[in-house]
């Protein structure tokens, strides 16, 4: 899609506030509506629109393949690590008060890891599967 | 005023199960009808979509407003149908991932994505 | 909503259907703002009417874009479609009516959630505190099972997705040339 200036001027417009979106979504979910499904799936709608317009090969060099498989699986490690962290602090497995000082304070932080956790592969894996689909070649 | 005929209460009460029910055997008709496979799969969604939909209007209270705690409301709507939701699509559209790219495999083997010609094959082969 | 279920039934063009399915999405997302499940409208929107067009878009571009016509007869489908629609609504006289606060579902720890959730994690988003905290488990087994998703989509079309593999009917690539693959 090359020849398409139109699309590659406001994509590029575009894609930084996405992204920004995407971050406000992950970090405010916890007073409006939003959290970690949400963001991811914003998040990797601005990388695939990148892929879209700019092409796969380009995108790639932005989100290489490694990073995505790493991520992929570093979400998952967060979230389960939270709840080992609970576990090695007293509590019981998912048990956020006695992440910090308060038990309150214990449950923002655990909510705000595992909520990160959630975006990750949730990111990851949204770019990961439609990379794989567009990168046929038949 | 008297009606001619006597609706019962429970009729406008109800219709919300009975738009979830429409919408479910429309999607299960694609999927035990059509023999393309990405045409069960947007069936499969449909049907879904139908699912969800039946959740979320169980959880709707009248009056209630969404579940944002402020010192303004006093009525919520029931959050916990929300979280199975909100998760539940999430895994649908990896899960609906998962199978295209099945489809795509099929293809792959077989050459064709209409379930009968697979069949056709299938048949020739034993 | 309806109408466009029945349009996605009719129609065999399998573009317009996807697309169609889209806006199906979409439709669904603007319910669940009226339903003031905005959690569920946003994951919705975002997820159905955006990601999921967009995937079976990219299988249409590798398999085909048109349907064939069955040869199968069409009323048997129809007779059990009809069956079972009736067999449920049947089951709905007995459920409770739509907006009913005292309704069984609504009564069984809700009114912790909504009470106390407010002191007990001290976030204002209901649906986050118990997305994230009560059902923790549970969010944690959806994300494993995205993950899962995510490696079957890898190991199914990944890398090398030409080399042979056991089930398929014939090799893409002869054996000799398996090992440049």
């Amino acid at each position: 899609m090359n020849d398409h200036s139109i699309l590659r001027v406001v994509s590029k417009i575009m894609i930084p506030f996405i992204l920004l979106f995407a971050l406000y979504v992950q970090f405010h979910g916890e007073f409006g509506p939003g959290g970690g499904f949400q963001a991811g799936v914003i998040f990797a709608s601005a990388f695939i629109l990148y892929g879209l317009i700019f092409g796969i090969e380009n995108a790639r060099k932005v989100l290489p393949a490694n990073a995505t498989r790493i991520l992929l699986a570093l979400g998952v490690i967060l979230y389960a690590g939270v709840g080992v962290a609970g576990i090695f602090l007293g509590g019981n497995y998912l048990d956020y008060n006695v992440l910090a000082a308060t038990a309150t304070g214990g449950q923002h932080l655990g909510i705000f890891l595992v909520e990160f956790g959630v975006g990750t592969t949730v990111a990851t894996t949204m770019v990961t599967i439609f990379f794989v689909f567009a990168g046929q070649d038949f | 005023m008297e009606l001619p005929i006597e609706i019962p209460m429970e009729i406008p009460g109800l219709l919300n199960y009975w738009i979830v029910i429409v919408l479910m055997m429309a999607g299960f008709y694609v999927v035990i009808s059509h023999g393309n496979l990405v045409k069960k799969m947007v069936g499969l969604s449909v049907f879904q979509v139908a699912v969800f939909v039946l959740y979320i209007s169980m959880s709707k209270i009248d009056g209630g407003s969404a579940p944002i705690l402020d010192d303004a409301i006093k009525q919520y709507s029931n959050p916990l149908p929300h979280v199975l939701i909100l998760t539940a699509i999430v895994v649908g559209v990896a899960t609906t991932a998962l199978g295209l790219a099945l489809i795509v495999r099929v293809r792959d083997a077989y050459g064709t994505i209409e379930e009968d010609e697979i069949l056709e094959q299938e048949r020739n082969d034993t | 909503m309806a109408a466009t279920a029945f349009a996605i039934i009719r129609l065999r063009n399998l573009f317009a259907v996807v697309m169609l399915s889209g806006i199906f999405s979409l439709l669904a997302a603007s319910l669940y703002v009226l339903l003031s499940a905005v959690d569920v409208a946003f994951t919705e929107a975002a997820v159905g009417a955006g990601i999921s067009t967009l995937l079976m878009l990219a299988t249409l571009a590798i398999t085909s874009e048109y349907e064939k016509k069955s040869e199968r007869s069409n009323w048997l489908p129809k007779v059990i479609v009809f069956v079972t629609g009736g067999v449920l609504i049947y089951g709905t006289l007995d459920m409770p009516l739509y907006g009913a606060a005292d309704a069984p579902a609504n009564l069984h720890l809700i009114p912790r959630f909504i009470l106390e959730s407010g002191t007990e994690i001290g976030i204002p988003n209901i649906v986050t505190s118990v997305l994230a905290s009560y059902r923790g488990y549970d969010t944690l087994g959806e994300t494993v099972v995205i993950f899962t998703a995510a490696i079957g989509v890898l190991v199914l079309l990944g890398r090398g997705h030409n080399r042979w593999r056991p089930g398929m009917r014939k090799p893409v690539v002869p054996e000799d040339r398996e090992e440049e693959v």
